[in-house]
């Protein structure tokens, strides 16, 4: 099966660069999942986990918003976070769950709500990409 | 002429600065060095995202999104960043004096500008001289990484988004090399100039549409623009400190010879006062 060229790069730096078959990964509106010969395509991010799937394993990271650029041979993702399950502090995430969870039950303004949200799901993304590596 | 013992303390007392600010240097030293390392692994990120968005804002009717246009500037914002701690020569100096130059050339009153101020030597500054501060942020790490400061650049860039602010400016210093550093002033909102310099990709898909990608993406690119200048910042911080450090050890090793000069001079005159004395003395007894 033919590969593409992946890298993720945040602004810490370069996360990953490596070969592929497929790479799927959740877009503002949908799911995308990407093989060899896609077309062009820009596409903004969603919170969510990146599965770059290889010959014989499948990596995931967790991205945090940013986009991702498309060529037939290539695949870069800029994104403003990107870890590998490794890199996940598990206790960290779990707190920062909990403390969004009881953010958004103690309803304040728009504001403070739309942080918590987001909070929220970063940090079941990341538990998520822990738990199932 | 003053006494040895004097001249002693003062040797002492010069090479324990001395010490210090050698110290100093070499701290600031290896700072650099990882400093101008994450400056150099920003740069794949930022040359992207601007290649992305120069080509979307290229890309033909989309050039009315807000944060492309230009609008009537009621109020001017000033980001400036300075350092926390003093000891760097003329790091925090020259930056202040230029923002006070511009801001006192372009406003006549406190209601048209506001600004940002990053470091203590900054915010002290501009706490002194009275002029707004819309937010202050002291006490940022030495190695920052992009979840430390993206509380401050997105807020930043909210506030432009809410019309708080027309403009806004970023004043920085430039990490050109070790031993140089320049006062860099950057227009950063609107992005008027942004769409001549890339290059066309019109063959690109956009999911879903170029305006919901520019929505997302153009706070995105302003933020990793200001945390550019906050990385590049601190490197010429840690590089200025370097060398004002430098500077001061060479100064305290000149200081040393000259002391130990006049050192030894007293020493001498003293030894040759007490012979003549005791040649006195006993020339006296025959």
């Amino acid at each position: 099966m033919k590969t593409l060229m992946v890298s993720v790069v945040t602004p810490d730096g370069p996360v990953m660069e490596d070969a592929f078959e497929m790479v799927s990964l959740k877009a503002e509106n949908g799911e995308l999942g990407i093989l060899h010969g896609h077309i062009p395509l820009v596409a903004p991010l969603s919170i969510g986990a990146v599965r770059l799937k290889g010959q014989d394993d499948t990596k995931k990271l967790a991205v945090n918003g940013g986009f991702v650029e498309v060529r037939p041979d290539k695949v870069t993702i800029l994104a403003q976070s990107a870890e590998k399950p490794t890199e996940i502090d598990v206790e960290r995430a779990r707190k920062a769950k909990e403390r969004a969870e009881r953010r958004l039950q103690t309803k304040q303004d728009d504001i403070d709500f739309r942080r918590a949200e987001n909070a929220l799901r970063r940090a079941i993304n990341r538990l998520d990409v822990v738990e199932n590596r | 002429m003053a006494s040895l013992r004097d001249i002693q303390t003062r040797i002492n007392s010069t090479k324990k600065t001395k010490q210090i600010t050698n110290a100093m240097q070499m701290v600031s030293a290896s700072k650099m060095n990882k400093a101008e390392q994450n400056a150099r692994s920003f740069v794949p990120y930022s040359e992207k995202i601007q290649e992305v968005v120069a080509s979307i804002a290229n890309g033909g009717d989309v050039a009315n999104h807000p944060m492309l246009q230009a609008r009537e500037v009621k109020k001017t914002a000033y980001f400036v960043i300075t350092s926390d701690r003093g000891l760097a020569g003329a790091y925090n100096s020259s930056i202040l004096r230029t923002v006070y130059r511009d801001i006192q050339a372009r406003h006549q009153s406190k209601d048209e500008y506001i600004v940002i101020a990053v470091g203590r030597v900054g915010r002290d500054f501009f706490a002194k001289r009275d002029m707004p501060i819309a937010r202050e942020i002291t006490g940022l790490a030495d190695q920052p990484n992009f979840a430390d400061i993206k509380d401050l650049t997105s807020e930043t860039v909210q506030m432009y988004i809410d019309e708080e602010i027309d403009e806004l400016n970023i004043y920085y210093n430039h990490y050109v090399s070790a031993i140089s550093q320049e006062v860099s002033t950057t227009k950063l909102l609107p992005l008027t100039n942004i769409g001549t310099e890339g290059k066309q990709l019109s063959s690109y898909e956009y999911e879903p549409n170029q305006e919901e990608i520019l929505e997302v993406l153009l706070p995105q690119y302003a933020e990793s623009v200001l945390y550019g200048a906050l990385l590049d910042g601190k490197a010429s911080e840690h590089a200025a400190r370097m060398t004002a450090m430098q500077s001061a050890t060479d100064n305290a090793n000149d200081l040393i010879d000259d002391l130990s000069l006049s050192y030894n001079r007293a020493r001498q005159a003293a030894i040759t006062q007490e012979i003549t004395e005791i040649v006195g003395g006993a020339a006296a007894q025959e």
